[in-house]
């Protein structure tokens, strides 16, 4: 039913411009995988690479262990989900979800009845005759992958389905997607910009940044372990020091800065010039003493409140602006503005990390 | 495309339009350029010693000459030169009154009619595009007659107290009928050309306190600019090229230069002149709307809007 | 100041309509007045019958005939060639698309007489180099299939236009959906974008039919010894005319009017239905926001 995915050395070059360099990924079947990324970062290009739309310029691609190169879109196991969904507008909902059964000829009853199970799988029983202007946001996306899902795809693709819609159906429609792809035990490869959509819906994630993979993991080491500062710094927040690497031992070093020396984690490869510290704002603490180590005397500048944690702006000696988070669990003490404290993080919890894996 | 269409469908579409643009086109335009530099001889003669090329078919425009005078001055042209001049005289004097008629009307219609109303209006308006050519033609020759309508209502309100011979003075009849055939196709593309300029744009102005004339001349026209030429454009060749319009309500003194085309053609059977003047026709009249689209600043793919 | 000008416009817009379709009024009134000649006046009271002469008046039925043939096929023609022209169009850039394109947009402005001198004389002369001068066989001789030929040419172009017009507002996402949904190409153009092209397919075959029955320069030297309407009526008004061509102008005229209103109530129709549609969907998209769920 479904099938891996297997990108080996994968280039892709559009004139002098490579848009994705040497990726190299192993998707497992039934797995649902996103690729992350900025816009421009490539994963659009491995979508349609994998669904037959683009050849790569080198490289081979894998589906279920068969190579796919010079196999048109229309001869791959793959189904893709537009990111504008591209469902047809002068046909109705039935004919629109079973229309790549209409093309391999199967007859107008099997094909009315098949409609009506995929539509009750996606939650919309009866809609088969509206036409698709009829409908809103969050059904188009339910009909887009009831019609991706009738060709019994082994790779469904999904190219950023839910940019289109509002903050809490997409919440939702991420929920649902995961529950169809658990139901359907298809291989997902989704991609999206949105490092919420990866982390929430994904068994592992692949971020890329300028046509290269930067790392492949499951979501928690993504965010806990970032392999480099693109990494970093693209999924969530951070506060980061320029400085030097001193006496690294037993995974962790020194690191000396503007603010003082702290003491941090050692990322892998990260030995040489060009190495930041990065510190999450939500691993930071603010005290009015001074802690036993990495603890930085800062001026509160600036306090918002967001609801379930407090976002503080806090300036250094130096002038640098740090951020720093405290949950709102309903007994934490708010800093008033001007407030001198000191802000300091666990050695564990902050990160030497390289810059991103670039070319050059 | 071979990507998007497979290779059947994009060979089928090549070809019909390589059918359309050589076998339509390109080739039939070559024939006439090459057809006009033969002279006309009679079949058993085609091919034989005499059936050479020359310019001889082109110098017959400068036979016969007449004598014509222009205030007061007194030349001799020849005839067919004479024909040619004025029927591009009259034919910009039809797309100039096209304008003027027209512009109004495309800014009503633009900027102040109900936009409900609008539809019902351009329905109303293509209505007489739809009815065909010679039969537009055919009503002005009803109205334009000597004992027709035309004459019979300026006589019963007193403007004129002897009926008027509309058809038998020079172009006029000739011009009435060609403004009438073609003023839609100047009020359509300069319709869309106005539609798209910014409402915006003109409160502005009047809120800087531009009286309206000043408006139209600074903001409107200089936007509907491209409209306006691709109408002059089509006006211009319609009418230049109509052959129609002339030979229904021209008089005696008003020859048109596509009739002279169609007298060689059809009573002189001689095809071979008739292609040197429909050759001259075409490309004087494509030089003359170059000039235009050079000195307007807008290109051959703006007119077709 | 304001108001005037409004209301002269308004005046202007009247009197410009009355300036197009009076014209049309005198005509049709021509057709019901009994009087030898077509004229509304002295109007010498009502009559039918240069309708029933219409009837009987064999050569203008077959004219008329024959100008619909030629209009249907310049219609069907046209628009095959002007829907792949825009396809082609479409989907190739650069100067090779500028030249294609300058060329097909300057057919429209050749003279009608130049396309009709030049089609007659191409297609006699292939006639002549391949079988010799006497006894070409049927596509080389002078007739109205040269007209068709001829109207063609430029005809086309027009749907082109109308055509392209409509591709730009297609997402050639949807024929990549399709593709990737198993879809051949020859399917893809059948289900997907044809569909969409048809509003302005048939547009252009309403376009191509009106202007080919309109047409006189191109049919006047390419028809041979065969009328069209238009060329018929030609004739009638330079050697002596009867008001049985106003009944059949009355009669076109009516045939015109009707496509016209029932066009009319089609948008209006189609236009209501989307709206509810898209009434529709906005509800949906209200009980979503309520409820949470999509």
């Amino acid at each position: 039913m479904s099938a891996g995915i297997d990108l080996e050395n994968v280039c892709c070059d559009f004139g002098s411009f490579r848009a994705v360099d040497n990726a190299n990924v192993s998707v497992r079947p039934g797995e649902f995988f996103s690729f992350l990324g900025p816009s421009g970062c490539g994963k659009t290009t491995i979508l349609r690479m994998v669904s037959g739309f683009i050849e790569p310029t080198q490289g081979v691609i894998r589906i279920g262990g068969q190579d796919v190169k010079g196999k048109r879109p229309n001869q791959r196991p793959t189904a893709l989900i537009f990111q504008n969904l591209a469902l047809f507008p002068l046909m109705p909902i039935w004919e629109n979800i079973t229309f790549g059964l209409e093309v391999r000829g199967v007859d107008k009853a099997t094909r009315r009845k098949k409609a009506e199970e995929l539509l009750t799988l996606v939650d919309l029983p009866g809609a088969g005759d509206k036409m698709v202007s009829q409908l809103s946001g969050g059904q188009k996306q339910r009909v887009a992958i009831a019609r991706a899902l009738a060709v019994e795809p082994q790779v469904m693709l999904l190219d950023e389905p839910l940019s289109a819609l509002d903050l809490k159906l997409r919440q939702h429609m991420r929920a649902e997607l995961r529950a169809i792809q658990k139901r359907t035990g298809v291989t997902f490869i989704y991609i999206t910009h949105d490092q919420g959509e990866a982390l929430a819906m994904s068994d592992r994630v692949g971020v890329m940044s300028q046509g290269r993979i930067q790392q492949i993991a499951d979501p928690r080491d993504i965010y806990n372990n970032p392999v480099n500062g693109f990494v970093a710094a693209f999924v969530g927040e951070n506060n980061v020091f320029s400085g030097e690497v001193q006496n690294p031992a037993g995974g962790m070093a020194a690191f000396a800065t503007p603010h003082g020396t702290f003491r941090a984690r050692l990322g892998a490869s990260a030995g040489g010039k060009g190495v930041k510290l990065y510190v999450r704002p939500e691993h930071t603490r603010l005290s009015q003493t001074r802690a036993d180590e990495n603890s930085i005397p800062v001026t509160i500048s600036e306090v918002s409140f967001e609801g379930n944690f407090i976002s503080i702006l806090a300036i250094s000696e130096t002038g640098a602006k740090l951020a720093a988070e405290i949950r709102n669990d309903g007994q934490a003490t708010v800093p008033g503005m001007g407030a001198k404290m000191f802000m300091s993080f666990d050695a564990e919890r902050a990160a030497i990390l390289p810059d991103a894996n670039v070319r050059g | 495309m071979l990507r998007r269409y497979g290779p059947g469908l994009t060979l089928l579409i090549c070809l019909l339009v390589a059918f359309w643009l050589l076998m339509l086109v390109i080739v039939p335009n070559i024939t006439l350029f090459e057809q006009s530099f033969r002279p006309y001889l009679p079949v058993v003669e085609i091919g034989g010693p005499r059936d050479t090329y020359s310019f001889a078919n082109y110098l017959k425009v400068l036979d016969s000459s007449v004598e014509k005078s222009l205030f007061g001055y007194s030349f001799s042209i020849p005839v067919h030169v004479y024909t040619f001049s004025l029927t591009i005289f009259y034919s910009m004097l039809v797309t100039v009154i096209c304008f003027a008629l027209a512009y109004p009307l495309a800014y009503y219609m633009a900027k102040i009619v109900n936009p409900k109303t609008l539809p019902t209006l351009l329905l109303m308006l293509f209505i007489p595009l739809w009815v065909s050519e010679v039969l537009r033609a055919f009503a002005w020759w009803i109205i334009l007659a000597f004992k027709g309508p035309l004459n019979a209502m300026l006589l019963g309100i007193g403007l004129i107290d002897a009926p008027v011979r509309w058809t038998n003075m020079g172009y006029t009849g000739v011009v009435i009928g060609l403004i009438y055939t073609y003023v839609l196709f100047m009020l359509f593309p300069v319709y869309n050309a106005v539609q798209s300029l910014d409402t915006n744009q003109i409160e502005a102005a009047e809120d800087l306190g531009a009286p309206w004339w000043k408006i139209h001349w600074r903001i409107v026209l200089p936007h509907a600019k491209p409209g306006i030429a691709s109408g002059s454009v089509m006006v211009f060749m319609l009418s230049a090229g109509s052959l129609l319009v002339p030979s229904i309500l021209g008089s005696t003194t008003s020859q048109w230069f596509t009739q002279t085309i169609d007298q060689w053609f059809k009573d002189a059977l001689d095809w071979n002149t008739a292609s040197a003047y429909a050759f001259m026709l075409l490309s004087l009249c494509t030089v003359f709307v170059t000039i235009a689209m050079w000195l307007f600043k807008v290109k051959l793919s703006d007119i077709a809007k | 100041m304001h108001k005037l000008r409004q209301n002269l416009s308004h005046l202007y817009t009247v009197l410009f309509l009355c300036y197009l379709i009076a014209p049309l009024v005198v005509m049709s009134g021509a057709a019901f007045n009994d009087s030898k000649l077509p004229s509304i006046v002295p109007w010498k009271g009502w009559t039918g019958r240069w309708f029933v002469d219409l009837w009987n008046d064999d050569r203008m039925l077959m004219a008329f005939a024959n100008t619909l043939w030629v209009a249907a096929a310049v219609a069907v023609i046209s628009v095959i060639i002007g829907t792949a022209a825009a396809i082609l169009i479409n989907s190739i850039s650069g100067r090779v698309r500028t030249v294609l394109y300058s060329m097909m947009i300057a057919t429209i402005l050749i003279p009608g007489v130049v396309i009709g001198i030049s089609t007659m004389i191409m297609w006699t002369k292939l006639g002549g180099a391949l079988f010799g001068p006497e006894g070409k066989p049927f596509p080389f001789v002078p007739g109205l299939h040269l007209s068709v030929l001829g109207q063609v040419s430029y005809i086309a172009a027009m749907v082109m236009l109308l055509v392209l017009a409509r591709l730009q507002s297609f997402d050639p996402g949807l024929e990549e959906a399709a593709l990737d949904l198993g879809a051949s190409h020859g399917q893809v153009m059948r289900r997907i974008l044809l569909p969409h092209l048809y509003p302005a397919i048939f547009a252009g075959g309403a376009v191509a039919f009106f202007q080919s029955i309109e047409n006189f320069n191109v049919t006047q030297f390419t028809r041979g010894g065969a009328d069209t309407l238009t060329v018929y009526v030609f004739s009638k008004v330079r050697s002596g005319i009867t008001p049985t061509i106003n009944a059949l102008a009355f009669l076109l005229i009516c045939v015109t009017l009707v496509l016209a209103v029932i066009y009319e109530i089609n948008r209006r129709r189609r236009a209501r239905i989307e709206a509810a549609r898209e009434a529709e969907a906005r509800r949906a998209e209200e009980m979503a926001e309520v409820t949470g769920v999509a």
